[in-house]
C-alpha cells in the first residue's frame, strides 16, 4: 500500500505525515506523532475517550481516518494547558477528584472545553448532556459536573475583571 | 480493517468521473463517505468491506447549505446533525426536525455525522453487527435470521417479513416521512426527487436490500415543504434511558389544528417499524375530530393494529400505543 501525505495543523502548529488508508486519526495521533493523550476506549464511537476537535467541531477521531484531516485543524488535550499552566478545567479536574484511573479525562477535558466555548454558562442539564458522549467507569459523573461547573464560574469571572479593567 | 483505497471527491466534476468508473467495475464494492459513524463503524466491526472509499466531505460547499424558499426547507445532504438541529429556525418553524436530531447519538456524533449518512444508517441488530453469527439474512443473503428465536426486544413489530426483523434504528427518518419530505438523488445520468417514503424497502424477501438507490448514486438533500402542520410538530422518543441511546418506540408527529378541529396530521413511527413508517390509517382516523384523548387512544390502537410480535418485543405494542398517545396530547397543547 502507498501512503497518503497529509498536512495539518494540531494545536495551531502545521504538522504533516504520511498514513495508511485504513488508519483512524486516533491511530496517527497516538502511534505515528506520539500524542497519546487521546484514549481508545471503544473505537465505534460509544465512549469519547477519543475525543478531539476538527476545525473546532468536538468529534471522535476514532471515527475519523487520518487521511480525512488534510488541510484541517486538530486540536488535542495536548494543547489545553499553556506551558506549565494548566487550564481551569483541569485544575478544577484535579481539585474536585474528578477522576479516578484517567483514562476517560482527556476526553472529558476536550468536551467540557468544547462545550464552554459554545455555551459559557451552561446550567447542569446542559452539561449533562453536552457530555453524554463520554463515558466514565469510575466517578459516577457528579465530581466531572461539579468540576465542569466550578471551572466555567472561574472563568466567567476572570473575563468579567478583565473587561472591568479594559 | 480490512485494505481499501482512499479517494477524495472535491467537485462535481471529480464525482461524475468516479461514478463513471464505477460503472465500469460493477463488481467492485465502493462506498461513500461522509461524517463515518456508521461506515467505518461497520468497517471496523468487520461487518462492511468496501474496496474502495470515495470521501465526499469536500462536496460540502456543492451540498452542505440549508436554505429556505417560500415554501419548503432545503437540507444539503452534508449538512451535520448538530448544524441542523442548533438552527433556530428550524427549531421555531420545524421543531419536530430539530428534536429529532438533537435526542439522537451524542454531541460528537452529531457533530461528524452528516443528515444523507444519518437516513441510510444501518440497523443496531446485534446479529447482523457482530460477524460471529453466521444467521443474517441482511449480512449474508440465505443464511438466516438468528433475531427470530434469539434476542430481539429491540426489534421491529410494523414491516417485518420471514427474513428479517430488524428495526429502522434512525431518528430524523421519521421527520422526513411524517413531513412528506423529497430526497434528491444524483446519479450518472443526473438527478432524480423521489417522495422519502419512497426511498427505504422493508425487508420483504431481500432484506441485504434496504434502499432503492443504485449503485454509485448520491443522496444530494432533502426537501421539506412547509405546511399548516410544521410548527405544530414534535418528535418523542422512548428509550432505556433518557440520552444517548436507540428508541425502543419514538413518535414524530405533526398536527394542524384549527377551532379546535383536527384539520390535518401526520404521524411517523420510529424503533418499531423496519423503515421509517408513515400510521396512515391512524392520521385518517383523527381527521375532522376534536383532539382529545379518546381520539387519540383509538388513532393509536389503530396504528399498532398489523403488529407482527416475536416474544421479546410483543411490550412495543403497549408501549407504542402509549407513547403515540402521549405525543398526540403534547401536540395538542403546544402553543403555536
Ligand atoms: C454511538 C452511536 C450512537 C448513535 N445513536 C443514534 C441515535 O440515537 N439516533 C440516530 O438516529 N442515530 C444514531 N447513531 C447513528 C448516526 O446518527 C449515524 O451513524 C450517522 O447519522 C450516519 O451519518 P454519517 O454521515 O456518519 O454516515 P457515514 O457513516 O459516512 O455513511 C453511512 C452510509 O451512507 C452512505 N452515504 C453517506 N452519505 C451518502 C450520500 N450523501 N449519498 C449516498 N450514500 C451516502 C455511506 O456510503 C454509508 O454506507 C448513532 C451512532 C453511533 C456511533
Ligand atoms: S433481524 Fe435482520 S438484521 Fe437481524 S439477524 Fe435477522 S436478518 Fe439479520
Ligand atoms: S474510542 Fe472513540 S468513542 Fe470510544
Ligand atoms: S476515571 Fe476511570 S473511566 Fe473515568
Amino acid at each position: 500500500m502507498s501512503g497518503i501525505h497529509v498536512t495539518t495543523k494540531i494545536n495551531g502548529d502545521e504538522v504533516q505525515f504520511v498514513c495508511e488508508a485504513d488508519e483512524s486519526l486516533l491511530d496517527v495521533l497516538r502511534n505515528r506523532l506520539g500524542l497519546t493523550g487521546a484514549k481508545e476506549g471503544c473505537g465505534t464511537g460509544d465512549c469519547g475517550a477519543c475525543s478531539v476537535t476538527v476545525d473546532g467541531r468536538l468529534t471522535c477521531s476514532c471515527l475519523v481516518l487520518g487521511a480525512e484531516v488534510d488541510g484541517h485543524d486538530i486540536g488535542t488535550i495536548e494543547g489545553m494547558a499553556m506551558g506549565d499552566e494548566l487550564h481551569p478545567l483541569q485544575k478544577k479536574f484535579i481539585e474536585h477528584a474528578a477522576l479516578q484511573c484517567g483514562i476517560c479525562t482527556p476526553g472529558f477535558l476536550v468536551a467540557a472545553k468544547a462545550l464552554l466555548d459554545h455555551n459559557p454558562e451552561p446550567t447542569e442539564t446542559e452539561i449533562r448532556f453536552g457530555l453524554a458522549g463520554n463515558l466514565c467507569r469510575c466517578t459516577g459523573y457528579d465530581k466531572i459536573v461539579r468540576a465542569v461547573q466550578a471551572a466555567a464560574e472561574e472563568m466567567n469571572s476572570a473575563k468579567k475583571i478583565q473587561q472591568k479593567v479594559a | 480493517m480490512y485494505p481499501f483505497g482512499y479517494q477524495r471527491i472535491d467537485t462535481p466534476q471529480a464525482l461524475k468521473a468516479a461514478q463513471q468508473r464505477q460503472r465500469g467495475e460493477a463488481d467492485k464494492a465502493v462506498s461513500y463517505l461522509a461524517g463515518g459513524t456508521t461506515l467505518l463503524d461497520l468497517m471496523k466491526l468487520g461487518t462492511l468491506a468496501p474496496a474502495e472509499i470515495l470521501d465526499i466531505n469536500g462536496l460540502a460547499h456543492d451540498y452542505g447549505d440549508i436554505s429556505w424558499a417560500d415554501d419548503e426547507l432545503r437540507l444539503g445532504a452534508l449538512v451535520r446533525m448538530s448544524a441542523a438541529a442548533d438552527h433556530p429556525r428550524i427549531r421555531s418553524d420545524f421543531p419536530v426536525i430539530a428534536q429529532s436530531l438533537d435526542l439522537a447519538a451524542s454531541p460528537q456524533i452529531r457533530n461528524m455525522a452528516s443528515l444523507g449518512g444519518n437516513v441510510l444508517q444501518r440497523t443496531r441488530c446485534n446479529y447482523f453487527r457482530q460477524t460471529g453469527w453466521t444467521a443474517c439474512n441482511k449480512r449474508q443473503p440465505g443464511s438466516g435470521c438468528a433475531a427470530m428465536e434469539g434476542v430481539n426486544r429491540k426489534h421491529a413489530i410494523l414491516g417485518v417479513s420471514d427474513h428479517c426483523i430488524a428495526a429502522y434504528p434512525g431518528d430524523f427518518g421519521q421527520a422526513l416521512v411524517a413531513l412528506e419530505a423529497r430526497v434528491d438523488i444524483l446519479g450518472f445520468h443526473g438527478t432524480r426527487t423521489l417522495p422519502f417514503h419512497q426511498l427505504h424497502l422493508a425487508p420483504g424477501s431481500e432484506p441485504e436490500r434496504e434502499t432503492v438507490l443504485l449503485p454509485g448514486e448520491l443522496i444530494t438533500g432533502f426537501h421539506v415543504p412547509i405546511g399548516p402542520w410544521t410548527r405544530r410538530s414534535l418528535y418523542l422518543k422512548i428509550r432505556d434511558r433518557e440520552s444517548y441511546e436507540f428508541a425502543l418506540v419514538s413518535a414524530a408527529v405533526a398536527m394542524h389544528l384549527d377551532d379546535n378541529v383536527i384539520r390535518d396530521v401526520r404521524i411517523a413511527l420510529g424503533g418499531v417499524a423496519t423503515k421509517p413508517w408513515r400510521a396512515h390509517e391512524a392520521e385518517q382516523q383523527l381527521i375532522g375530530r376534536r383532539p382529545d384523548l379518546p381520539a387519540f387512544e383509538a388513532a393509536s390502537k389503530v396504528a399498532f393494529a398489523a403488529a407482527v410480535t416475536r416474544p421479546g418485543n410483543r411490550y412495543k405494542v403497549d408501549l407504542g400505543q402509549q407513547t403515540l398517545t402521549r405525543a398526540l396530547l403534547q401536540l395538542a397543547e403546544m402553543e403555536v
